[in-house]
């Protein structure tokens, strides 16, 4: 678990291979992301390194954070996040800068993010219930339906009601990087990544076995 | 400039000609048969043109043995070899789903000059 990189989702659209088929891409603007802290075993209980990605401004940066980043000596970054080492592996160094050519075409990565926040959702929308009829008299529409037994007097923990759905961390794994651009710092991933665009996503090596 | 828009800039096609629905076009559509590859022509009435930049797609209808067939074809699709307009023609719409409807005299299109 070593190669990740944080990155902006800027939108969809599709290129052509050269038989003619037509892939749909998400374009991820990814890097470049310097390194900011090594995180070790011995002083963190943990090996990991921290890397940034954005530029902040610098009046949104309080003391310590202006500390942080002056001691790494980097530019200040808007975002903060590690990526896990495993114990025997050599961490970067503090200041060496990951770009998109972390991943190269074919390699299969997964895409954590945030969802888009669709408010307070009914059951239909937010567990796949299904509706009742919308006419020859049914009073039943896109209501939630039983809730349960009577006996137990209750409703059980879990069940299934409405309530906000998305604006919550999800995963896609297993996406196919159909193109890695350096130069202009983009990637092309096969498919939908979760988030509006312009959201925060970390893309990392994919967990999945080949 | 957005970096989705430079990369359809830099996929799409710049031989396409000025072609619009009502033209009659003839596509040169590549066709991959028994492991060679050929070429197709395929002419028709574009009868529409939808979506924009890379994602553009323009219908071909003509009739063929007595019967209406439509083909849809990716405006930047590699698979289409060579676009040629024969004929522009005079319509008042840009979807010309009417022409679904009629037959034969009905369906002539005027020319347009």
């Amino acid at each position: 678990m070593s190669k990740a990189i944080l990155g902006k989702k800027i939108g969809m659209t599709q290129i052509y291979t050269e038989d003619g088929t037509a892939i749909p891409v998400t374009v991820v603007n990814a890097g470049p992301c310097p390194v900011i802290q090594q995180k070790t075993r011995d002083k963190d209980g943990y090996n990991a390194i921290q890397i940034g990605y954005g530029k902040a401004a610098a009046n949104k940066l309080n003391k310590p954070l202006k500390g942080h980043f002056a001691k790494a000596d980097v530019e200040p970054v808007k975002y903060l996040r590690e990526i896990r080492y495993d114990a025997d592996t050599a961490l970067p160094e503090v200041g060496t800068v990951i770009n998109a050519d972390v991943f190269a075409e074919g390699d299969r990565v997964d895409v954590i993010g945030t969802s888009k926040g669709k408010g307070f959702a009914g059951a239909i929308k937010r567990w796949n219930f299904k509706r009742g009829p919308m006419s020859h008299g049914s009073k039943y529409h896109r209501g939630v339906g039983s809730q349960g037994a009577t006996d137990p007097a209750r409703v059980f923990k879990n069940r299934k009601m409405p309530g906000r759905l998305g604006n919550e961390r999800v995963t896609i794994s297993n996406l196919e990087v159909v193109q890695a651009n350096p130069e202009q710092n983009l990637l092309l991933i096969k498919g939908a990544i979760p988030g509006v665009n312009g959201s925060l996503v970390y893309i990392k090596e994919t967990s999945k076995n080949s | 400039m957005n970096p989705i828009q430079a990369l359809e800039n830099a996929n799409m096609r710049k031989d396409i000609p000025d072609f619009r629905a009502g033209d009659t076009v003839q596509v040169a559509v590549k066709v991959v048969e028994a492991g060679s590859e050929r070429i197709q022509l395929y002419e028709g009435v574009v009868i529409r043109r939808r979506g924009s930049g890379l994602n553009e797609t323009f219908t071909v209808r003509k009739i063929s043995n007595n019967v209406g067939v439509e083909r849809i074809f990716p405006l930047h699709s590699p698979k289409v070899a060579e676009i040629k307009v024969v004929r522009r023609g005079k319509v008042r719409r840009s979807r010309l789903y009417y022409l679904r409807n009629l037959r034969g005299k009905a369906a002539r299109i005027k020319e347009r000059r």
